[in-house]
């Protein structure tokens, strides 16, 4: 069994010591919050032990890995103090607010040797892990264009009370639905190598942004759009999709539904030339324990497994997540030039 | 409970496989009377139960249901709450406190506040209470013999091992709505062993079964198996896998299922409805025939 705790039991903590809670492998050991509301529901309904002060979680609880959700403004210092009690560590998205934080950290992680993760869930999902499949196989070609795009309903009025809404805390749509994007991007056609350009608009938040509009360039001379918007209330939830236009073809995916068009039937094998469409139900490894999605509980598992040394610590570790960190500040650069 | 149950996810450009179709589903059922009609073919296909969230626009069907008595005689709902979403979004945006002073009616949280975390802290379960209500308000006078947890709600409870949560809501339910409790789930197994060892013996349980083996998490022969020797009364959703089995297929697989009392589908068209009612009814007939008299 895995000894695992979890820093930070606000959305997304809780959502992973659900997940962790179902897993055959895992032992909760701690669950560190600073809101009492939090914990006292915790210590009510749930067996594990709770604590206010996750350094004295980590010294009592003793754990073999901790999972981070904390807003992240505090990600520095905190996955630093999992790192230095060496500690295999999965944090939350985005890494850290500057590259200096997050260059200390990959650089930490790797000389304390652990396991380290970060939470972009996307890579977890069937349709996309296929794009990079086919991007990867060459059947697409060299690759002349992309767009990759992200809306949602976030913030769809004005009114924000919590971290979110405060860019000093790591608020606003770039860190947070735009990361994904960036990341993905970064994945599956490599990473970007300049921003051109970038308009961010302010619709509903005072203090954030709730749209981000970038031209990418990669490193192949490739070129391409971010297009994200988390105040667009035509969706029920975040939705996350990735066109791609190559000499020999062209993708577009969602989280769902990937349709993908060959020129030549030089493709992949249960494709043929012409256009080509897969569901997320053709393309999806079930989970032992389901909550939101196989994708949260994928990338989970994929942690667990890699601090059991099952697997290689490759997919989303600390250094790619950082990589994306580095995107980010070139566009927050690049913003209104 | 009926044998076929109509669902509610096409209205709500729910659909688990395309973005698009979730789209023109949006825009088809735009106006509520595009709901209501659907239901009506639904109705005139023989079945009597909806099975819905707690979505806003539920509340218009409901008073177009209250407001014709006559047309709607003996037909149920089963609220499913709540409607996740509107919550998950909720907590991004204002975090969990602001989310409960948002959502809780009245001044209770204020009071709650006021009155100290002592005092605050032995009543959770009371503002489970006061959110249960607050969904339920659009169905008052209507008839809802059964209640149904989300999901996203039942599993992360179930994941926390808040299984006394899950006890109190059916607790609740039938205190206040003298309505049975109904668990929706992506986590089966897990589930009827966990509701058993809070003394439910006998849950209803709304939960992913199809030939595909989609999200049936575990795996359908673990489910298969559960399903031989449960008590739990299943009702099986995502009979198609989201439309990646043909429905003759699907619904072949789905009504041979030992201990499923209840199929719930979904359709947006008069056609698709009549089509897979047609086969649900089939295959319990040939199923009725192949059983040995003894």
């Amino acid at each position: 069994m895995v000894k695992v705790a979890l820093i930070g039991a606000g959305k997304m903590g809780i959502s992973h010591l659900a997940i962790l809670g179902g897993h055959p492998d895992v032992e909760i050991v701690g669950v560190s919050d600073t809101s009492h509301l939090v914990l006292d529901v915790l210590k009510k309904f749930s067996s594990y032990p709770c604590y206010t002060d996750f350094e004295e979680m980590l010294r009592k609880a003793n754990p073999d890995a901790v999972f981070v959700a904390v807003p992240t403004r505090f990600h520095s210092k905190i996955v630093k103090r999992v790192l230095q009690a060496k500690k295999h560590v999965f944090s939350e998205k985005p890494l850290c607010l500057t590259n200096q934080e997050g260059k200390e950290l990959v650089e930490l992680a790797s000389e304390q040797a652990v396991v380290n993760q970060v939470g972009y869930h996307n890579k977890f999902i069937g349709t996309f892990q296929e794009v990079k499949k086919i991007i990867a196989g060459g059947y697409l070609g060299q690759i002349q264009h992309f767009t990759g795009e992200s809306y949602g309903p976030v913030v769809i009025r004005e009114k924000q009370d919590n971290w979110r809404s405060d860019p000093s805390e790591g608020g606003g749509c770039l860190l947070d639905y735009a990361s994904h994007v960036i990341d993905l991007i970064n994945h599956i056609v490599g990473p970007v190598s300049k921003v051109r350009g970038s308009i961010i608009k302010s619709l509903y938040s005072r203090h954030v942004e709730d749209s981000v509009t970038s031209l990418l360039e990669l490193s192949t001379d490739v070129t391409g759009v971010l297009s994200v918007n988390w105040s667009d209330e035509t969706y029920r939830k975040m939705a996350t999709s990735l066109t791609i236009i190559g000499s020999k073809g062209k993708i577009i995916s969602d989280a769902n539904e990937l349709k993908v068009y060959f020129k030549t039937s030089a493709c992949p094998a249960d494709y043929t030339k012409g256009w080509n469409v897969k569901y997320v139900t053709d393309l999806t490894d079930p989970v032992d324990f389901y909550l939101r999605g196989e994708e949260y509980s994928a990338q989970v598992d994929y942690f667990i497994r890699a601090v059991q040394g099952r697997v290689p610590n490759s997919i989303n570790n600390f250094k790619s997540a950082w990589y994306t960190d580095k995107v980010i500040s070139m566009i927050k650069e690049s913003i209104n030039q | 409970m009926e044998r076929i149950l109509f669902g509610d996810n096409q209205f709500f450009a729910v659909n688990h496989i395309s973005d698009e179709k979730s789209r023109s589903q949006s825009i088809k059922f735009k106006n509520d009377h595009a709901i209501i009609r659907t239901l009506d073919y639904a109705i005139e296909a023989g079945i009597n139960t909806f099975m819905c969230t707690t979505h806003d626009r539920i509340a218009s069907i409901c008073d177009y249901i209250r407001a014709n008595p006559a047309k709607y005689g003996g037909f149920k709902i089963y609220p499913c709450m709540p409607y996740a979403h509107k919550y998950a979004n909720a907590v991004t945006e204002l975090g969990i406190v602001g989310t409960l002073k948002e959502y809780v009616p009245g001044n209770m949280f204020g009071s709650f506040l006021k009155g100290g975390m002592a005092y605050f802290s032995k009543d959770y379960l009371a503002i489970m209470e006061l959110l249960v209500d607050a969904e339920m308000k659009m169905f008052k006078g209507i008839e809802t013999p059964v209640i149904f947890l989300q999901n996203v709600i039942t599993d992360m409870l179930l994941g926390l091992g808040m299984k006394d949560v899950l006890k109190a809501f059916q607790e609740y339910v039938q205190k206040k709505y003298h309505a049975e409790a109904g668990f929706i789930t992506m986590n089966m197994p897990k589930l009827i062993h966990t509701l058993q060892q809070v003394g439910i013996h006998e849950p209803i349980i709304c939960t992913s079964i199809n030939k595909l083996g989609f999200r049936m998490s575990g795996g359908r022969e673990l489910y298969e198996a559960t399903l031989e020797n449960t008590t739990a009364r299943v009702i099986a959703m995502q009979v198609l896998a989201a439309g990646a089995i043909p429905p003759k297929e699907a619904i072949e697989y789905v009504a041979n299922l030992k201990n499923v009392e209840s199929i719930l589908f979904g359709a947006s068209s008069k056609v698709n409805i009549e089509e897979t009612v047609s086969f649900i009814n089939k295959y319990d007939q040939l199923q009725q025939v192949e059983v040995p008299v003894s």
